[in-house]
């Protein structure tokens, strides 16, 4: 195992950590701020994938797609609030779980409606298409250091925005107690719909983000949306400081578990028994982590205070 | 309740003698793929393949008029079981089609042969029942599943590569593949990776991939993962590294992968541009009915289609005949789209194998073209532990 293998594995797990915050954040500023559990967060990523998919191919360029899919995904998460989950919140969780889980099966459906079962792709943009040579006869591509980039960027802009602006403090406040933040005169229900409005957008940017380099397919957020909520979870409900850090944790544990794993098995086991216990083992890991994580701070790396 | 339910039996006992009257004048097939979930497209091919034989034959199968049932297994053995009990109790088929996935053969093949009725896959061919499970009333018109395998295999020893790198996901058809891949395969294996059912991201297999340097890359990544792949290793720059697949750069994924694909190395009984005027007829037909290459499935459908006309026409129509049905399906007596078919002592066929590579046709769409014949008349390696004479 070479150093310059490691740093790749390192990038690829970072690369998989930011994708996993773009979608975590909404999602514990839903679970966390509007105590609204929302199983159908991971669609909202697909949706964005295929706002882009098809925006990438009614406008023939990457950027256009992307600036379009924003809005679009802004609004569609809008109009799901105002259509669905406003009458939701006041209900208890099951209720939510088996609202937002319709709606998982309703937009898988829809999807496949409308664009048919077949996986589809996106071209990447051609100012990011090409590589870096990273290690010998390994080519890492721009596209996905720019993906990281774009998650890190995004992470500090949501961190001024909820630590330092009015509306992210009212976010805030809203999060601790929100029948006081009500009755100082602010519209709680105008302010949940923002926030999920914007978790929406993030979804679907990180859907977007991905379709260059992922296949655009229906039931595509579902498995992410799994390791979402492992990443709030270890973070703390309602942090978006501990969603990315867990999303870094959980994306570097589960892409150098699967990496190294066998590798450092090998040392104690014979060769294959040792990739048999490293290809069960790595799945494992990050649930895991979870657990542990759950036993020494049953509120997460970094709970918010209530 | 109980006096409810009796009437509701009689009365179901009496719509099923009505339906079984009117059997005798329509040959009925139930034809179960599937057709939710990413992997629509195969069983949607399947189920095109199937219906425009039917329609070539002018609505009739061996002269008689044919009705289809299409109905959706879900890619789940028991939804399977149950919508196959109600092909075989409610709407008394003669024939059974399906299904495009080994899960679920495994699952309706006890119901059906047990039936009346005859079991034909059009896709999904399981070593069991290719040996000692062998059974008269089930025939498969694809292949063996290892055989596609093989194929790889084979070539990739023929070349004379040295080592290779293998990757497949981490269920029962990926073990399969890996080892249907070493049968003909001497040389070193450098790594064997599974991968979790599902997985999209592959970037820590390749950089893996690419530290190991390997003569050639072997997997067997169906659907979305083969879709995925295909990507991420044109982006990682492997390409210089012979990409030898199964399932995973055909014509259900190529309008995905598009140019990345070119040139990657698969296995297969057909490829669209195999050189003989049905096939030739049937890909123009296709095209211009569902726009869209077809690919083996539907190719395989089309040609179960034709098997079951010829069954049915060699019988005289008559469909109450089980033996003559029977010994009519074993000659299969039709123009196979692959030019030459026959089955073997198991009722799994008999035929050639390709190694085909994905091109990009001058109208701009994507299919796999023949680069050369790598089997010729393959018998799969079980049918000798089939009792069947």
């Amino acid at each position: 195992m070479s150093f310059a293998l490691l740093a790749v594995q390192i990038l690829n797990g970072l690369q998989l950590g930011v994708l996993l915050f773009l979608i975590a954040a909404g999602l514990t500023l839903t679970f966390g701020v509007m105590d609204f559990v929302n199983l159908a967060h991971g669609v909202q990523y697909m949706v964005g994938a295929y706002l882009a998919a098809m925006f990438a191919s009614l406008t023939g360029s990457f950027w256009s797609a992307l600036v379009l899919t924003l809005p679009c995904a802004l609004a569609f998460g809008l109009v799901l609030e105002f259509v669905v989950y406003r009458r939701l919140y006041d209900r208890d969780h099951l209720s939510q779980i088996l609202a937002t889980f319709g709606i998982i099966l309703f937009l898988n459906q829809a999807v496949k409606a409308l664009w048919g079962a077949a996986p589809l792709s996106v071209p990447m943009p051609d100012a990011l298409s090409g590589s870096i040579v990273l290690m010998p006869g390994l080519l890492y591509p721009v596209y996905r250091i720019a993906l990281i980039g774009a998650g890190l960027a995004t992470a500090a802009a949501l961190s001024l925005l909820i630590n330092h602006t009015r509306v992210g403090m009212r976010v805030r406040a809203g999060a601790t107690n929100p029948q006081m933040v009500s009755a100082l005169g602010v519209d709680i229900r105008r302010l949940f719909m923002v926030v999920f409005g914007f978790g929406a957008m993030l979804a679907g940017f990180a859907g977007a983000l991905v379709a260059p380099i992922l296949s655009v397919e229906p039931g595509m957020g579902d498995n992410l949306l799994i390791l979402a909520f492992v990443v709030i979870v270890i973070g703390g409900l309602g942090s978006v400081r501990g969603a990315l850090i867990a999303a870094l944790m959980v994306g570097l544990i589960d892409t150098l578990g699967r990496a190294l794993g066998p590798t450092l098995l090998r040392l104690a086991l014979p060769p294959a028994a040792a990739s048999q216990a490293g290809r069960s083992l790595a799945p494992m890991l990050i649930y895991i982590l979870m657990a542990a994580v759950l036993f020494l701070r049953p509120s997460g790396l970094f709970p918010i205070k209530r | 309740m109980m006096r409810g339910s009796i009437l509701l039996t009689a009365l179901a006992a009496w719509i099923s003698t009505g339906l079984a009257a009117s059997a005798a004048e329509t040959v009925k097939v139930g034809l179960i793929v599937t057709l939710s979930g990413p992997p629509a497209v195969l069983g949607g091919q399947v189920r095109d393949g199937f219906r425009l034989a039917v329609k070539n034959l002018g609505g009739k199968l061996g002269g008689v008029p044919a009705e289809v049932i299409v109905v959706d297994d879900e890619l789940k053995p028991d939804v399977a079981v149950t919508k196959v009990k109600g092909l075989l109790e409610r709407d008394h088929v003669n024939f059974v089609v399906g299904p495009v996935f080994s899960n679920v053969l495994m699952a309706i093949h006890r119901p059906v042969i047990s039936s009346n009725a005859f079991l034909i896959s059009p896709n999904a061919g399981t070593s069991n029942f290719a040996g000692k499970q062998c059974n008269p009333n089930f025939f498969v018109t694809s292949y063996q599943n290892d055989q596609i395998h093989e194929v790889l295999g084979k070539y990739a020893q023929d070349q004379g590569y040295k080592s290779a790198f293998l990757m497949a996901p981490n269920y029962q058809a990926g073990k399969d593949a890996l080892s249907g891949f070493k049968r003909d395969f001497k040389g070193e294996i450098v790594d064997e990776v599974y991968t979790p059912l599902g997985q999209l991201d592959f970037s820590a297999e390749l950089a893996k991939l690419a530290a190991d340097k390997p003569q050639a890359f072997f997997t067997f990544m169906p659907g979305g993962m083969g879709v995925n792949l295909v990507k991420q290793y044109r982006q990682a720059g492997l390409a210089s590294i012979p990409f030898l697949s199964a399932f995973t750069a055909d014509e259900s994924t190529l309008p995905a992968e598009k140019d990345d694909a070119l040139g990657f190395l698969g296995g297969a009984n057909w490829a669209p541009d195999l050189d003989n005027p049905q096939s030739k007829a049937f890909v123009k037909e296709y095209e211009a009915a569902y726009h869209s290459v077809p690919g083996t499935y539907a190719m395989q459908g089309y040609d179960t289609a034709m098997l079951i006309d010829s069954a049915v026409r060699g019988a005289g129509g008559k469909l109450s005949d089980h033996d003559a049905l029977r010994a009519n399906l074993k000659k299969a007596n039709f123009v196979s789209l692959r030019g030459k078919f026959k089955f073997g002592v198991n009722n799994y066929p008999i035929q050639d194998f390709y190694l085909v590579k994905a091109a990009k046709r001058a109208d701009g769409k994507y299919e796999t073209e023949i680069v050369k014949k790598v089997f010729t008349d393959y018998v799969d390696r079980y049918a000798a532990e089939c009792p069947m004479k």
